[in-house]
Protein backbone atom coordinates (compact mmCIF):
# COMPACT_ATOMS: atom_id res chain seq x y z
CA UNK A 1 0.00 0.00 0.00
CA UNK A 2 1.13 3.22 -0.99
CA UNK A 3 2.87 5.36 1.89
CA UNK A 4 0.45 8.29 2.04
CA UNK A 5 -2.82 5.93 2.13
CA UNK A 6 -1.37 3.74 4.98
CA UNK A 7 -0.92 7.21 6.82
CA UNK A 8 -4.65 7.92 6.33
CA UNK A 9 -5.56 4.94 7.65
CA UNK A 10 -3.30 4.41 10.23
CA UNK A 11 -3.07 7.56 11.70
CA UNK A 12 -6.45 7.90 13.73
CA UNK A 13 -5.49 4.48 15.60
CA UNK A 14 -2.29 6.17 17.43
CA UNK A 15 -1.66 9.64 17.11
CA UNK A 16 -4.58 11.59 16.31
CA UNK A 17 -7.26 8.95 17.34
CA UNK A 18 -10.85 10.20 17.14
CA UNK A 19 -11.36 9.86 20.73
CA UNK A 20 -8.48 10.67 22.71
CA UNK A 21 -6.54 13.23 20.70
CA UNK A 22 -9.35 14.79 18.64
CA UNK A 23 -12.29 14.56 21.62
CA UNK A 24 -14.71 13.50 19.25
CA UNK A 25 -17.89 10.86 19.85
CA UNK A 26 -17.27 10.84 23.44
CA UNK A 27 -20.74 10.25 24.12
CA UNK A 28 -21.61 6.74 22.88
CA UNK A 29 -17.53 5.65 23.50
CA UNK A 30 -19.09 5.94 27.34
CA UNK A 31 -22.70 4.74 26.57
CA UNK A 32 -22.36 1.81 24.68
CA UNK A 33 -19.06 -0.34 26.56
CA UNK A 34 -20.94 -2.16 29.39
CA UNK A 35 -20.08 -5.00 27.55
CA UNK A 36 -17.49 -6.48 24.44
CA UNK A 37 -20.55 -7.07 22.40
CA UNK A 38 -22.31 -4.09 21.75
CA UNK A 39 -19.07 -2.16 21.71
CA UNK A 40 -18.40 -4.48 18.38
CA UNK A 41 -22.02 -3.83 16.98
CA UNK A 42 -21.38 -0.21 17.62
CA UNK A 43 -17.79 0.11 15.73
CA UNK A 44 -18.99 -1.82 13.25
CA UNK A 45 -22.37 0.34 12.42
CA UNK A 46 -20.20 3.48 12.72
CA UNK A 47 -16.94 2.38 10.72
CA UNK A 48 -19.94 1.68 7.99
CA UNK A 49 -21.38 4.95 8.02
CA UNK A 50 -18.02 7.21 8.36
CA UNK A 51 -17.09 5.50 5.71
CA UNK A 52 -19.59 5.76 3.34
CA UNK A 53 -21.01 9.09 4.68
CA UNK A 54 -17.24 10.38 3.95
CA UNK A 55 -17.34 9.01 0.88
CA UNK A 56 -20.45 10.19 -0.48
CA UNK A 57 -20.17 13.70 0.41
CA UNK A 58 -16.34 13.82 -0.96
CA UNK A 59 -18.03 12.56 -4.34
CA UNK A 60 -20.50 15.78 -3.70
CA UNK A 61 -18.04 18.00 -2.27
CA UNK A 62 -18.06 20.18 -6.17
CA UNK A 63 -22.01 20.24 -5.96
CA UNK A 64 -22.79 21.11 -2.70
CA UNK A 65 -23.01 24.85 -2.06
CA UNK A 66 -21.15 26.09 1.08
CA UNK A 67 -24.15 28.00 3.00
CA UNK A 68 -26.59 24.85 3.22
CA UNK A 69 -23.32 22.34 3.40
CA UNK A 70 -24.67 21.82 6.71
CA UNK A 71 -28.12 20.63 5.82
CA UNK A 72 -26.48 18.04 2.70
CA UNK A 73 -24.02 16.41 5.12
CA UNK A 74 -26.88 16.08 7.87
CA UNK A 75 -29.23 14.02 5.25
CA UNK A 76 -26.26 12.10 3.85
CA UNK A 77 -25.50 10.83 7.42
CA UNK A 78 -29.55 10.65 8.61
CA UNK A 79 -30.00 8.49 5.38
CA UNK A 80 -27.38 6.42 5.87
CA UNK A 81 -27.75 6.00 9.55
CA UNK A 82 -31.53 4.57 8.73
CA UNK A 83 -30.03 2.22 6.80
CA UNK A 84 -27.83 1.11 9.75
CA UNK A 85 -31.22 1.25 11.92
CA UNK A 86 -32.75 -1.02 10.02
CA UNK A 87 -30.39 -3.72 9.04
CA UNK A 88 -29.64 -3.66 12.70
CA UNK A 89 -33.31 -4.28 13.91
CA UNK A 90 -33.65 -7.06 11.32
CA UNK A 91 -30.36 -9.49 11.56
CA UNK A 92 -29.54 -8.46 15.22
CA UNK A 93 -32.49 -7.28 17.09
CA UNK A 94 -31.30 -8.34 20.67
CA UNK A 95 -28.03 -6.20 20.50
CA UNK A 96 -29.98 -3.19 18.80
CA UNK A 97 -32.54 -3.29 21.80
CA UNK A 98 -29.67 -3.03 24.04
CA UNK A 99 -28.13 -0.25 22.27
CA UNK A 100 -31.57 1.62 22.06
CA UNK A 101 -31.19 5.42 21.28
CA UNK A 102 -27.29 5.32 20.44
CA UNK A 103 -27.29 3.80 16.94
CA UNK A 104 -29.75 7.61 15.91
CA UNK A 105 -27.42 9.13 18.02
CA UNK A 106 -24.87 8.24 15.45
CA UNK A 107 -25.94 11.34 13.19
CA UNK A 108 -25.09 13.49 15.92
CA UNK A 109 -21.99 11.31 16.49
CA UNK A 110 -19.09 14.50 16.27
CA UNK A 111 -17.19 11.91 14.55
CA UNK A 112 -19.10 11.75 11.23
CA UNK A 113 -19.96 15.26 11.10
CA UNK A 114 -16.29 16.19 11.87
CA UNK A 115 -14.52 14.31 9.32
CA UNK A 116 -17.16 15.44 7.09
CA UNK A 117 -16.64 18.91 7.52
CA UNK A 118 -12.81 18.78 8.27
CA UNK A 119 -11.73 15.85 5.35
CA UNK A 120 -14.32 15.11 3.04
CA UNK A 121 -14.91 17.96 1.98
CA UNK A 122 -11.47 19.12 0.55
CA UNK A 123 -9.94 15.55 -0.20
CA UNK A 124 -10.88 13.31 -3.48
CA UNK A 125 -13.32 9.75 -2.58
CA UNK A 126 -10.59 7.87 -2.32
CA UNK A 127 -8.69 9.39 0.26
CA UNK A 128 -11.94 10.45 2.10
CA UNK A 129 -13.28 6.21 2.23
CA UNK A 130 -9.79 5.66 4.07
CA UNK A 131 -9.69 8.18 6.39
CA UNK A 132 -13.41 7.54 6.86
CA UNK A 133 -12.52 3.89 7.88
CA UNK A 134 -9.16 5.01 9.92
CA UNK A 135 -11.28 6.53 12.23
CA UNK A 136 -14.10 4.45 12.32
CA UNK A 137 -11.42 1.87 13.73
CA UNK A 138 -9.39 4.20 15.69
CA UNK A 139 -12.72 5.23 17.69
CA UNK A 140 -13.28 0.69 17.73
CA UNK A 141 -10.24 0.45 19.21
CA UNK A 142 -10.87 2.49 22.10
CA UNK A 143 -14.39 1.63 22.08
CA UNK A 144 -13.49 -2.27 23.13
CA UNK A 145 -10.67 -1.09 25.14
CA UNK A 146 -12.54 0.67 27.53
CA UNK A 147 -15.77 -2.24 27.20
CA UNK A 148 -12.88 -5.11 27.83
CA UNK A 149 -12.24 -3.42 30.96
CA UNK A 150 -15.72 -2.37 31.96
CA UNK A 151 -17.26 -6.52 31.64
CA UNK A 152 -13.77 -8.06 32.91
CA UNK A 153 -14.06 -5.51 36.07
CA UNK A 154 -17.93 -6.04 36.18
CA UNK A 155 -19.11 -9.26 35.33
CA UNK A 156 -15.40 -10.71 35.47
CA UNK A 157 -16.51 -11.75 31.55
CA UNK A 158 -15.11 -11.03 28.63
CA UNK A 159 -17.06 -11.14 25.41
CA UNK A 160 -19.26 -13.72 27.60
CA UNK A 161 -16.68 -16.05 28.34
CA UNK A 162 -16.03 -16.43 32.53
CA UNK A 163 -12.59 -15.55 33.35
CA UNK A 164 -12.74 -16.11 36.89
CA UNK A 165 -13.61 -17.97 39.47
CA UNK A 166 -17.74 -18.19 40.39
CA UNK A 167 -17.26 -16.49 43.61
CA UNK A 168 -15.97 -13.42 41.74
CA UNK A 169 -18.56 -10.85 43.39
CA UNK A 170 -18.11 -8.46 39.81
CA UNK A 171 -17.33 -4.81 40.86
CA UNK A 172 -20.92 -2.78 40.26
CA UNK A 173 -19.07 0.87 39.64
CA UNK A 174 -17.37 -0.13 37.02
CA UNK A 175 -20.95 -0.81 35.12
CA UNK A 176 -22.35 2.44 36.08
CA UNK A 177 -21.82 5.98 34.08
CA UNK A 178 -18.76 6.77 36.77
CA UNK A 179 -17.23 3.85 36.47
CA UNK A 180 -17.14 4.64 32.69
CA UNK A 181 -15.99 8.45 32.63
CA UNK A 182 -13.25 7.15 35.27
CA UNK A 183 -11.86 4.19 33.28
CA UNK A 184 -11.72 6.32 29.67
CA UNK A 185 -10.13 9.30 31.62
CA UNK A 186 -7.49 7.03 32.66
CA UNK A 187 -7.22 5.24 29.10
CA UNK A 188 -6.94 8.72 27.64
CA UNK A 189 -3.85 9.54 30.16
CA UNK A 190 -2.32 5.90 29.06
CA UNK A 191 -2.33 7.01 25.67
CA UNK A 192 -1.10 10.39 25.79
CA UNK A 193 1.79 9.05 27.77
CA UNK A 194 2.55 7.09 25.37
CA UNK A 195 1.98 9.06 22.43
CA UNK A 196 3.36 12.17 24.39
CA UNK A 197 0.39 14.52 23.49
CA UNK A 198 -0.29 17.46 25.73
CA UNK A 199 -2.86 19.61 25.89
CA UNK A 200 -2.20 23.54 27.26
CA UNK B 1 -46.89 15.92 41.03
CA UNK B 2 -46.19 13.78 38.45
CA UNK B 3 -44.54 16.17 36.28
CA UNK B 4 -42.72 17.75 39.10
CA UNK B 5 -41.31 13.59 39.78
CA UNK B 6 -40.73 13.68 35.92
CA UNK B 7 -38.48 16.90 36.57
CA UNK B 8 -36.41 15.33 39.36
CA UNK B 9 -35.80 12.58 38.00
CA UNK B 10 -34.21 13.92 34.69
CA UNK B 11 -32.44 16.94 36.74
CA UNK B 12 -30.99 14.91 39.01
CA UNK B 13 -31.37 11.13 39.32
CA UNK B 14 -30.90 10.50 35.41
CA UNK B 15 -29.18 13.48 34.57
CA UNK B 16 -28.94 13.45 30.88
CA UNK B 17 -25.14 14.36 30.71
CA UNK B 18 -24.09 12.64 33.72
CA UNK B 19 -26.42 9.11 33.74
CA UNK B 20 -26.69 8.82 29.84
CA UNK B 21 -23.77 10.63 28.42
CA UNK B 22 -25.32 12.44 25.95
CA UNK B 23 -23.89 16.13 24.96
CA UNK B 24 -20.69 15.26 26.28
CA UNK B 25 -18.31 17.06 23.19
CA UNK B 26 -19.94 20.71 23.66
CA UNK B 27 -19.67 19.73 27.53
CA UNK B 28 -15.77 19.28 27.16
CA UNK B 29 -15.12 21.81 24.53
CA UNK B 30 -17.38 24.49 26.23
CA UNK B 31 -16.33 23.90 29.87
CA UNK B 32 -13.48 26.25 29.98
CA UNK B 33 -15.11 29.57 30.97
CA UNK B 34 -18.26 29.72 33.50
CA UNK B 35 -19.93 32.54 31.19
CA UNK B 36 -19.59 30.55 27.83
CA UNK B 37 -21.27 27.27 29.63
CA UNK B 38 -23.97 29.43 31.11
CA UNK B 39 -24.90 30.92 27.76
CA UNK B 40 -24.77 27.56 26.32
CA UNK B 41 -26.73 25.46 29.04
CA UNK B 42 -29.82 28.19 28.37
CA UNK B 43 -29.39 27.82 24.73
CA UNK B 44 -29.73 24.32 25.03
CA UNK B 45 -32.68 24.10 27.71
CA UNK B 46 -34.71 26.97 24.68
CA UNK B 47 -33.96 24.39 22.22
CA UNK B 48 -34.63 21.27 24.09
CA UNK B 49 -38.27 22.61 25.47
CA UNK B 50 -39.29 23.73 22.05
CA UNK B 51 -38.07 20.55 19.85
CA UNK B 52 -39.48 18.18 21.90
CA UNK B 53 -42.86 19.18 21.97
CA UNK B 54 -42.53 19.75 17.89
CA UNK B 55 -40.93 16.44 17.63
CA UNK B 56 -44.14 14.81 19.64
CA UNK B 57 -46.07 15.93 17.32
CA UNK B 58 -44.61 14.76 14.09
CA UNK B 59 -43.91 11.97 15.56
CA UNK B 60 -48.05 11.21 16.92
CA UNK B 61 -49.78 12.72 14.21
CA UNK B 62 -47.42 11.78 11.01
CA UNK B 63 -45.07 9.09 11.74
CA UNK B 64 -46.11 6.58 14.23
CA UNK B 65 -48.17 3.10 13.40
CA UNK B 66 -51.25 4.25 12.05
CA UNK B 67 -50.60 8.26 12.52
CA UNK B 68 -51.97 8.98 9.05
CA UNK B 69 -55.91 7.13 9.70
CA UNK B 70 -57.16 10.30 9.33
CA UNK B 71 -55.85 10.86 5.76
CA UNK B 72 -59.18 10.37 3.65
CA UNK B 73 -59.52 8.21 0.50
CA UNK B 74 -56.85 5.75 1.46
CA UNK B 75 -56.60 3.41 3.95
CA UNK B 76 -53.12 4.13 5.76
CA UNK B 77 -54.04 3.04 9.35
CA UNK B 78 -51.32 -0.02 9.04
CA UNK B 79 -48.91 2.46 7.38
CA UNK B 80 -45.73 2.82 9.54
CA UNK B 81 -43.48 5.35 8.92
CA UNK B 82 -41.22 5.32 11.96
CA UNK B 83 -38.36 4.57 10.15
CA UNK B 84 -38.39 8.45 9.08
CA UNK B 85 -37.86 9.59 12.83
CA UNK B 86 -34.26 10.50 12.98
CA UNK B 87 -34.23 12.60 9.71
CA UNK B 88 -37.30 14.27 10.56
CA UNK B 89 -36.09 14.82 14.02
CA UNK B 90 -32.98 15.87 13.00
CA UNK B 91 -34.38 18.42 10.44
CA UNK B 92 -36.74 20.13 13.25
CA UNK B 93 -33.93 20.75 15.26
CA UNK B 94 -31.80 21.92 12.36
CA UNK B 95 -34.46 24.48 11.70
CA UNK B 96 -35.12 25.39 15.22
CA UNK B 97 -31.59 26.05 16.45
CA UNK B 98 -31.53 28.16 12.60
CA UNK B 99 -34.34 30.26 14.91
CA UNK B 100 -32.90 30.98 18.17
CA UNK B 101 -29.73 31.99 16.55
CA UNK B 102 -31.77 34.55 14.76
CA UNK B 103 -33.15 35.51 17.73
CA UNK B 104 -30.49 35.98 20.08
CA UNK B 105 -28.74 38.11 16.50
CA UNK B 106 -31.62 40.33 16.96
CA UNK B 107 -32.60 40.56 20.45
CA UNK B 108 -28.72 39.30 22.68
CA UNK B 109 -26.54 40.24 20.15
CA UNK B 110 -23.47 40.27 22.92
CA UNK B 111 -24.50 36.55 23.92
CA UNK B 112 -24.57 35.67 20.03
CA UNK B 113 -21.17 36.87 20.21
CA UNK B 114 -20.12 35.24 23.15
CA UNK B 115 -21.64 32.10 21.74
CA UNK B 116 -20.44 32.33 18.29
CA UNK B 117 -19.45 28.73 16.42
CA UNK B 118 -20.71 26.38 19.43
CA UNK B 119 -24.96 27.99 18.48
CA UNK B 120 -24.93 26.25 15.15
CA UNK B 121 -23.25 23.39 16.99
CA UNK B 122 -25.95 22.52 19.33
CA UNK B 123 -27.81 20.85 16.35
CA UNK B 124 -25.32 18.24 16.77
CA UNK B 125 -25.62 18.15 20.34
CA UNK B 126 -26.41 14.79 21.34
CA UNK B 127 -28.74 15.58 23.90
CA UNK B 128 -31.14 17.37 21.95
CA UNK B 129 -31.47 14.74 19.18
CA UNK B 130 -31.41 11.94 22.62
CA UNK B 131 -34.08 13.97 24.18
CA UNK B 132 -35.92 13.12 21.13
CA UNK B 133 -35.16 9.58 20.80
CA UNK B 134 -35.85 8.89 24.50
CA UNK B 135 -38.84 10.48 24.46
CA UNK B 136 -40.56 8.48 21.70
CA UNK B 137 -38.73 5.48 23.41
CA UNK B 138 -40.99 5.82 26.96
CA UNK B 139 -44.16 7.27 25.45
CA UNK B 140 -44.11 11.02 27.00
CA UNK B 141 -47.21 12.36 26.36
CA UNK B 142 -47.26 16.03 25.09
CA UNK B 143 -47.00 17.81 28.14
CA UNK B 144 -44.49 15.02 29.55
CA UNK B 145 -42.14 15.75 27.03
CA UNK B 146 -42.22 19.36 27.08
CA UNK B 147 -41.70 19.18 31.24
CA UNK B 148 -38.93 16.50 30.13
CA UNK B 149 -37.21 18.33 27.56
CA UNK B 150 -37.33 21.54 29.81
CA UNK B 151 -35.59 19.59 32.82
CA UNK B 152 -32.97 17.53 30.98
CA UNK B 153 -32.12 20.68 29.82
CA UNK B 154 -31.94 22.31 33.25
CA UNK B 155 -29.89 19.15 33.97
CA UNK B 156 -27.26 19.86 31.04
CA UNK B 157 -26.81 23.48 32.70
CA UNK B 158 -25.97 22.54 36.16
CA UNK B 159 -23.38 19.99 35.05
CA UNK B 160 -21.79 22.35 32.83
CA UNK B 161 -21.78 25.19 34.67
CA UNK B 162 -20.06 23.35 37.97
CA UNK B 163 -17.51 21.61 35.48
CA UNK B 164 -16.47 24.98 33.90
CA UNK B 165 -16.18 26.13 37.91
CA UNK B 166 -14.17 23.11 38.51
CA UNK B 167 -11.86 23.75 35.84
CA UNK B 168 -11.43 27.10 36.87
CA UNK B 169 -10.08 25.97 39.72
CA UNK B 170 -8.02 22.99 38.18
CA UNK B 171 -6.18 25.66 36.04
CA UNK B 172 -3.67 26.46 39.30
CA UNK B 173 -2.94 22.53 39.91
CA UNK B 174 0.07 20.92 39.05
CA UNK B 175 -0.82 17.69 36.73
CA UNK B 176 1.20 15.10 35.40
CA UNK B 177 1.44 16.58 31.67
CA UNK B 178 -0.94 13.53 29.85
CA UNK B 179 -3.74 13.92 32.44
CA UNK B 180 -3.64 17.62 31.27
CA UNK B 181 -6.90 18.54 29.47
CA UNK B 182 -9.46 15.68 28.43
CA UNK B 183 -8.07 13.10 30.78
CA UNK B 184 -8.49 14.81 34.56
CA UNK B 185 -11.55 16.48 33.07
CA UNK B 186 -12.91 12.92 32.17
CA UNK B 187 -12.19 11.57 36.37
CA UNK B 188 -13.94 15.06 37.42
CA UNK B 189 -17.05 14.18 35.54
CA UNK B 190 -16.53 10.88 36.87
CA UNK B 191 -16.49 11.99 40.73
CA UNK B 192 -19.82 14.44 39.83
CA UNK B 193 -21.94 11.56 37.99
CA UNK B 194 -21.05 9.54 40.85
CA UNK B 195 -22.44 12.79 43.35
CA UNK B 196 -25.60 12.87 41.19
CA UNK B 197 -25.78 9.11 42.10
CA UNK B 198 -26.73 9.59 45.34
CA UNK B 199 -29.99 11.44 44.14
CA UNK B 200 -31.40 7.95 42.48
CA UNK B 201 -34.53 6.49 44.70
CA UNK B 202 -35.93 9.74 45.53
CA UNK B 203 -39.35 10.22 44.70
CA UNK B 204 -41.76 12.39 45.62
Amino acid sequence: MASAAKKLLMDPFTDNNPITVQVLGICSALAVTVKVDTAIVMTLALTAVVTLSNFVISLLRNVIPNGIRMIVEMAVIASLVIIADQLLRAYLFDISKQLSVFVGLIITNCIVMGRAEAFALQNPPKDSLLDGLGNGLGYGIVLIAVASIREILGFGKWLGFSLFPETYMGNGLALLAPGAFIILGLLIWAQRTVSKYVED
Amino acid sequence: MEFLNLAIKAIFVENILLAYFLGMCSFLACSKKVDTAIGLGFAVIFVLTITLPANWAIHHFLLREGALHWVPGVDLSNLDLSFLNFICFIATIASMVQLVEMVLDKFFPKLYHALGIFLPLITVNCSILGGSLFMVEREYGAAESAVFGFSSGIGWLLAIVSMAAIRKKLRYSHLPDGLKGLGITMIMTGLMAMAFMCFSGINL
